[in-house]
């Protein structure tokens, strides 16, 4: 089926299966391989991107589903000369090893942070349960505290 | 992030003209320690270019090991920056390509001793060892990049480049090398006021001999070692650019999936292909020797696809083993008086009967599976006789070799591209390669058409090659006052004896093996046998001080008297720790020290036992002593991370087996922690000055132990197999 979306605000329109996740229409019908698979199950985040301003596991989202949503990828988050504060705070406190879940980590957290600027501990523990193998946990709660008001960890 | 294939390296060799490349020849594998020869000039033969400076003063240092998240090209880079004296945002790295010259033990063997140490010498190192036997590979692994690359290569490089550019400034301008320096990738004559950037003597290096015996920096006048540079990969991974082997894109590729067979050991045995070649994108149904691949327009076609099948398996006569039968397997042969022995001191188990008091107690751990976060996948590509592949792997060049295995071509007609690692931890080790194998043969059968395979998390999860479930029996003798006398244990898989060598002195000492395997595949997991052996030791050696009545840490300090940076380790980490100090109802503090890969690690774990039981590890405080520390925040990464690795397998992690096959399938009944489980990590080091030991994995062993000996703190009871969660809910013990 034909489907017509804004994906990091451009209008596309891609034709695939109904059922089709939207990961594997961003990955192969969009080129943009910066959301990625992990699980297809919902369980790791490693897909997060954000559907009108929502996180969502694109993994598990049939592409059916989506017609005229605003979708937002990684690639899309912020220009590449002028990154979104939550990718300035994760180079600041050296957040990733591996990289490969934080794509979607990032997409969780900025989406977390734009409804609620300084999230509790609690809240950041709800709210954030991308999995990460190699363990960068520590330095993402780090990196979102650098980011609430008055921390003075943003350029954002 | 490209990288430069041979015909690359050699043709960029030729065009440099202004520039200095620096590496070693084949030629150079003379006895010469600690030495380098110059690249032979034009007769053809391979160089590994390590370090290549332009005359734009740009410097390249080519890295012979991936990238997984460690932070090794950064490291690797330091150590050859700090020699050659250069200016850090001039630096560049690149992963050199898959060629035998880049191998490892080429890159070792004119640096290291050519004889091996005797196995179980105090001292020996477990991972040098291991490199010693990866001749022609080029393996990412044994946390031996940093001190085996590193030291023995890198800094090498580095300062012979210096020297060279020294000394071409001298002779430029008339005045003795000794009253020249390196600054910030420009050389300085202080007297007269000469400066050049090393871009412009570059060129006249070149033609200079390079010493044999290069100076090295004193560790004080160090400025980018020791550092927390920020790490070159990680801008790269926080916008979506970074591409690993499962975001490659060629032009016309096909997508494919795989169902292998469930049982280890298992054959194809039939598959009924024609209702699935009719679904909608579908180009093609590979019937492999023990799986059958889907090939579609794309992932999703080709998984629904693949689900359709209903393939027959074999089951290779293991399709009724379970865990338990492969437990008791295990604990009978322990049972038995036919064993190895992998090492024994003094008079050995003889000596138990004398003593005042024994402990007695069996340890095991399950499966586990590496779950790295990118599923198994490799794009390979074959036409004309010659094979492609791209894909993440922990040693590109026996990759390689698998690739032109399964392609029917010679290793030098296929051009390997390694990728970046969405996680290692082990799993792409040589000996693993068969998603590679896969690909390849599925690229083979649709060629010339490119193909990408990619497993899904469920066919990850269940054909990984595991951490080895693993029994194990210690016994131990005490004196009258409770010191410990007597150390034996019995264990399985006789090839990681080293990891069963406690760092405690003991009179008697004898180490029992067995080696009995299952049909299950077995692998590195990151830390090998000093996980589950750091999990087993530190748990009995705490058995012990209970024994003795005595505080654990108090006790293993009483058995450390010939071992002070141990000692140092531990009491730094209990200081740090508070130990001792009080803590509220319901929460303990438990120990372990484990030295693994030249790296000595003691953590304390805070822990609470809440009401339903759930086990919450608050804290780890974790002291290392790694000699040097190259990089101190990638280093302390190194530790966060291993610790939340350990600890999702500590309270997790088990794969079973039933009917010969995996029962786990994802994440929802193979779970890892999550940020709301993670516990506060500070990580201190210790610069002793010794040998430099590997990061990646030291910081794995101690935390199953840790935790589980605060699990006794707070409730009196000893878990002696992982996971602990499931086992402190089931009431075993």
């Amino acid at each position: 089926m034909a489907i017509s979306f804004v994906v990091n605000g451009e209008a596309r329109s891609v034709d695939a299966d109904a059922d089709t996740p939207l990961l594997w229409v961003l990955r192969e019908n969009l080129g943009l391989t910066g959301t990625k698979f992990g699980c297809g199950i919902s369980a790791c985040g490693a897909c997060t991107v954000h559907v009108n301003g929502a996180p969502v596991r694109a993994c598990v989202v049939p592409i059916a589903t989506l017609q005229g949503a605003s979708i937002t990828t990684i690639e899309g988050l912020a220009p590449q000369d002028a990154p979104h504060p939550v990718q300035i705070a994760w180079i600041a406190q050296q957040v990733p090893q591996c990289g490969y879940c934080q794509s979607g980590m990032i997409m969780a957290v900025s989406a977390l942070l734009a409804h609620n600027p300084n999230p509790s501990d609690e809240e950041i523990a709800a709210q954030i349960t991308n999995l990460c193998r190699c363990g960068t946990y520590e330095r993402v709660r780090r990196a979102i505290r650098s980011l609430a008001p008055g921390a003075g960890g943003s350029h954002g | 992030m490209g990288k430069w294939t041979r015909r690359a390296l050699l043709s960029v060799g030729g065009v440099v003209g202004g520039g200095l490349v620096l590496g070693i020849s084949e030629i150079a594998f003379a006895p010469n320690r600690l030495g380098i020869l110059p690249p032979p000039s034009g007769d053809g033969a391979m160089l590994t270019v390590w370090l290549r400076i332009t005359p734009e003063d740009a410097v390249t240092v080519l890295v012979p090991h991936c990238e997984m998240g460690q932070g090794v090209h950064t490291a690797l880079a330091m150590m050859a920056a700090e020699e050659l004296d250069a200016e850090w945002s001039q630096v560049h790295v690149q992963e050199a390509p898959a060629e035998p010259a880049f191998a490892n033990a080429h890159v070792l063997r004119a640096f290291l001793p050519l004889e091996i140490p005797p196995l179980l010498g105090r001292g020996f190192d477990y991972a040098t060892f291991k490199v010693a036997q990866w001749v022609g590979l080029q393996v990412t692994g044994g946390s031996s990049s940093v001190r085996g690359t590193g030291h023995h290569g890198m800094q090498v490089a580095g300062a012979a480049a210096r020297a060279m550019l020294i000394q071409a400034a001298a002779v430029r301008w008339q005045v003795p090398a000794e009253q020249c320096i390196a600054r910030r990738s420009r050389v300085l004559h202080e007297p007269s006021g000469h400066a050049a950037s090393f871009g412009e003597l570059a060129d006249e290096a070149s033609r200079l001999a390079p010493p044999v015996h290069p100076a090295f920096k004193s560790p004080s006048q160090y400025r980018i070692r020791g550092t927390s540079v920020q790490r070159v990969d990680i801008p790269a991974k926080v916008n979506g650019t970074a591409r690993y082997g499962l975001d490659v894109v060629l032009p016309g590729m096909l997508y494919a999936t795989v169902r292998a067979a469930p049982v280890f050991g298992g054959k194809l045995a039939a598959v009924e292909t024609a209702a699935v070649e009719a679904m909608p994108g579908v180009k093609s149904v590979v019937k492999l020797e023990e799986a059958v691949a889907v090939v579609a327009d794309g992932y999703w076609r080709a998984l629904k696809a693949s689900r359709a099948l209903q393939p027959q398996f074999t089951d290779g006569g293991h399709g009724e083993v379970d865990s338990a039968a492969i437990f008791a397997a295990q604990a009978e042969a322990l049972s038995g008086q036919s064993f190895g022995k992998a090492g024994k001191e003094g008079a050995g188990a003889a000596s138990l009967e004398h003593a005042a008091r024994q402990v007695e107690a069996e340890y095991r751990v399950p499966y586990l599976a590496h779950a790295t976060m990118e599923p198994m996948n490799a794009t390979a590509h074959i036409v004309d006789g010659r094979c492609e592949v791209w894909a993440g792997t922990q040693d590109p060049l026996s990759a390689r070799k698998v690739a032109a295995k399964a392609a029917g071509i010679a290793p030098d007609k296929v051009t390997f591209h390694n990728q970046p690692l969405g996680g290692g931890f082990g799993r792409r080790l040589p000996g693993t390669f068969d998603y590679i194998e896969q690909a390849v043969k599925i690229a083979k059968a649709i060629a010339p058409t490119p193909v990408k395979l990619i497993w899904s998390r469920e066919e990850d999860l269940q054909h990984d090659y595991y951490r080895a479930a693993f029994v194990a029996r210690f016994q131990a003798g005490l004196d009258a006052e409770g010191r410990p006398q007597t150390w034996v244990s019995h264990f399985n898989g006789a090839s990681e004896a080293l990891a069963a060598r406690p760092p405690y002195q003991f009179k008697d000492l004898e180490l029992r093996t067995t080696d009995v395997h299952a049909h299950v595949r077995e692998g590195s997991w990151r830390s090998v046998a000093f996980s589950q052996q750091g999990f087993f030791i530190e748990s009995f050696m705490d058995e012990l001080a209970h024994a003795a009545q005595q505080d654990p840490v108090g006790y293993r300090l009483a058995a450390l008297g010939h071992a002070p940076r141990h000692r140092a380790v531990l009491e730094k980490a209990a200081q740090l720790a508070g130990w001792g100090t009080p803590l509220p109802a319901g929460q303990g503090r438990g120990v372990a020290l484990v030295e693994a890969f030249g790296t000595i690690v003691a953590e304390v774990a805070r822990v609470e036992i809440t009401a339903d039981r759930q086990i919450k590890v608050h804290q780890v405080t974790a002291v290392v002593d790694s000699g040097e520390v190259v990089n101190p925040d990638t280093a302390a990464a190194q530790i966060e991370g291993g610790i939340v690795f350990g600890l999702t397998a500590a309270l997790y992690g088990q794969i079973t087996i039933d009917k010969g096959r995996v029962q786990q399938s994802n994440f929802h009944d193979y779970p890892l922690l999550k940020l709301a489980d993670s516990p506060r990590v500070t990580v201190e080091f210790i610069r002793s000055g010794a040998p430099l030991g590997g990061m990646g994995e030291p910081g794995v062993p101690p935390i199953a132990p840790a935790v589980a000996n605060a699990i006794f703190a707070v409730t009196g009871r000893r878990l002696r197999e992982l996971p602990l969660q499931a086992n402190l809910l089931s009431g075993k013990s």
